[in-house]
């Protein structure tokens, strides 16, 4: 199939940007996304003009580096799959694809579709890890009972690749899908509740200090996510942040 | 540990969102139950307008605690969508939001306008001119040619149809506010659990009924003023 391209070109954060239009011709079904744009690139480089720049690393849907907005959706017009699985025979011949970096003031763009998501690393330092004594003795994690349906609902939030689509998707560029899947698969299971408390309280205020956005319960993360990550871990956080910060301190 | 209150925090915010919303959910409630007896019994709407109108609770508790939670309802609302406007200082070409999110949840500050919009008419429709009766001309009889005043009052400003029509237009922005914003609220309080989808079905009914309500009523008042 014969398409035209879009693309978001940036040479530095400094640059203002703009939209650039390429036409690519006999592009297959089966090639994935990120195949159609190393066929771009080859063909850049061979005119001796500059590739464009996008993240990438596993190519298996589970590193999370692969961004884009794709025709005003993150991860493009599939459900459930990253950027890296999706595949041109979700378009036809003849189409007009916009790709654009995932846009937040809190992900600031390095070069062309390429942006530092590294604000989601300062959330995770901020609170999203389990204190363990390496004393010697530590009890197996193996005796301390879990129900099984808390265990299933930790690992489906443990699931988030932190990939940033829910803050694509947001119109508030909001964080809060991302935060709450992290602040969840700690909350739910007894190791992560003895720090419960703080680490709530910390998560979101770094994720307040980062600039993204409020949540508007749209419900636009949830449906782009490509993991599925569910709402009612946002519940859950807005559940543990206001119990934390309404708890007497003593 | 962050230090910072609550209501410092954006999870916080949205709390006091909710909190206010459910408050006003409440009094609208209250407000279309009274406004419904104009159409069946207009000497008991006579009866009760009078009694809202000059009980002391009613009008130096219920009423200021009203009028805070629209304001801060407002005001907490700009604040919002202003820091999520900053949060997105270079917009997107292409945006497809109806992928993915209702034109209700995206559009809540356009809805909101327009009831703002609507409330600084309904006020000086109604409250104005009854505050300047009661607290200004001193008149707390409510009583106008040897009768209650309320439902005459009622009936000469529906007379009107573009008002009636005004009316029924930002009910109906109000509906597309009140479906989002019933669920809405709810989730951010946290109670996104077993009762939620029971929750949010109620939601539905409540958004279509009440403002249903109040356009019927309108068109209704409307309709005997021909007669």
């Amino acid at each position: 199939m014969n398409l035209t391209l879009k693309i978001w070109r940036q040479q530095n954060s400094n640059d203002k940007g703009k939209m650039v239009d390429y036409q690519i011709s006999d592009v297959s079904g089966d090639m994935s996304f990120l195949e159609m744009l190393d066929v771009l690139n080859e063909d850049l480089i061979t005119k001796d003009d500059t590739p464009v720049s996008f993240d990438h690393d596993c190519r298996e849907g589970i590193c999370g580096m692969c961004s884009l907005q794709i025709n005003g959706e993150p991860h493009g017009p599939d459900k459930g799959v990253t950027t890296c699985q999706l595949h041109m025979r979700s378009f036809k011949d003849g189409d007009t694809i916009y790709i654009e970096p995932f846009r937040a003031k809190a992900f600031p763009i390095i070069k062309d579709l390429v942006v530092d998501r590294s604000a989601f690393d300062r959330i995770q330092q901020s609170g999203a890890y389990v204190s363990v004594n390496t004393s010697g003795n530590t009890q197996d994690a193996n005796n301390i009972p879990v129900p099984k349906e808390d265990a299933d609902m930790a690992f489906d939030a443990a699931t988030c690749i932190g990939c940033g689509a829910c803050v694509a998707a947001c119109k508030n560029s909001s964080a809060m899908l991302f935060v709450s899947a992290k602040v969840s698969q700690f909350a739910l299971l007894p190791q992560g509740k003895v720090e419960g408390k703080k680490r709530v309280q910390d998560m979101v205020a770094q994720m307040d200090a980062e600039g993204f956005g409020n949540c508007s319960n749209t419900g636009a993360c949830e449906a782009e996510c490509p993991k599925g990550i569910s709402l009612e871990n946002i519940a859950r956080m807005n559940r543990e942040l206001i119990s934390a910060k309404l708890a007497v301190k003593h | 540990m962050s230090k910072s209150g609550l209501f410092k925090s954006s999870i916080g915010r949205k709390l006091a969102m909710a909190l206010s919303a459910l408050f006003l959910m409440i009094f609208l409630l209250q407000h279309l139950v009274i406004n419904i007896t104009a159409i069946i019994s207009p000497d008991t709407f006579n009866e009760l307008s009078h009694f809202m109108g000059t009980n002391p609770l009613v009008q130096f508790v219920a009423q200021p605690i009203l009028i805070f939670a629209v304001v801060f309802h407002f005001i907490m609302g700009f604040v919002l969508e202003i820091k999520n406007r900053a949060a997105r200082p270079i917009s997107y070409n292409k945006f497809n939001g109806a992928a993915n999110s209702t034109w209700m949840s995206r559009n809540m500050i356009i809805s909101g306008l327009v009831i703002l919009a609507f409330l600084a008419l309904h006020f000086v429709d109604f409250w104005f001119p009854e505050i300047n009766t009661k607290y200004i001309v001193g008149d707390m009889s409510g009583m106008h040619d040897g009768g209650f005043r309320y439902y005459e009052e009622l009936l000469h400003k529906f007379a009107n149809p573009v008002r009636v029509g005004v009316y029924v237009l930002a009910f109906i922005l109000l509906a597309l506010h009140l479906m989002h914003g019933f669920g809405s609220a709810f989730q951010s309080m946290g109670q996104n659990n077993k009762y939620i989808d029971g929750l949010k079905k109620f939601g539905v009914i409540y958004s279509v009924a009440v403002p249903l309500g109040f356009i019927l009523i309108a068109i209704s008042l409307y309709v005997t003023t021909l007669n």
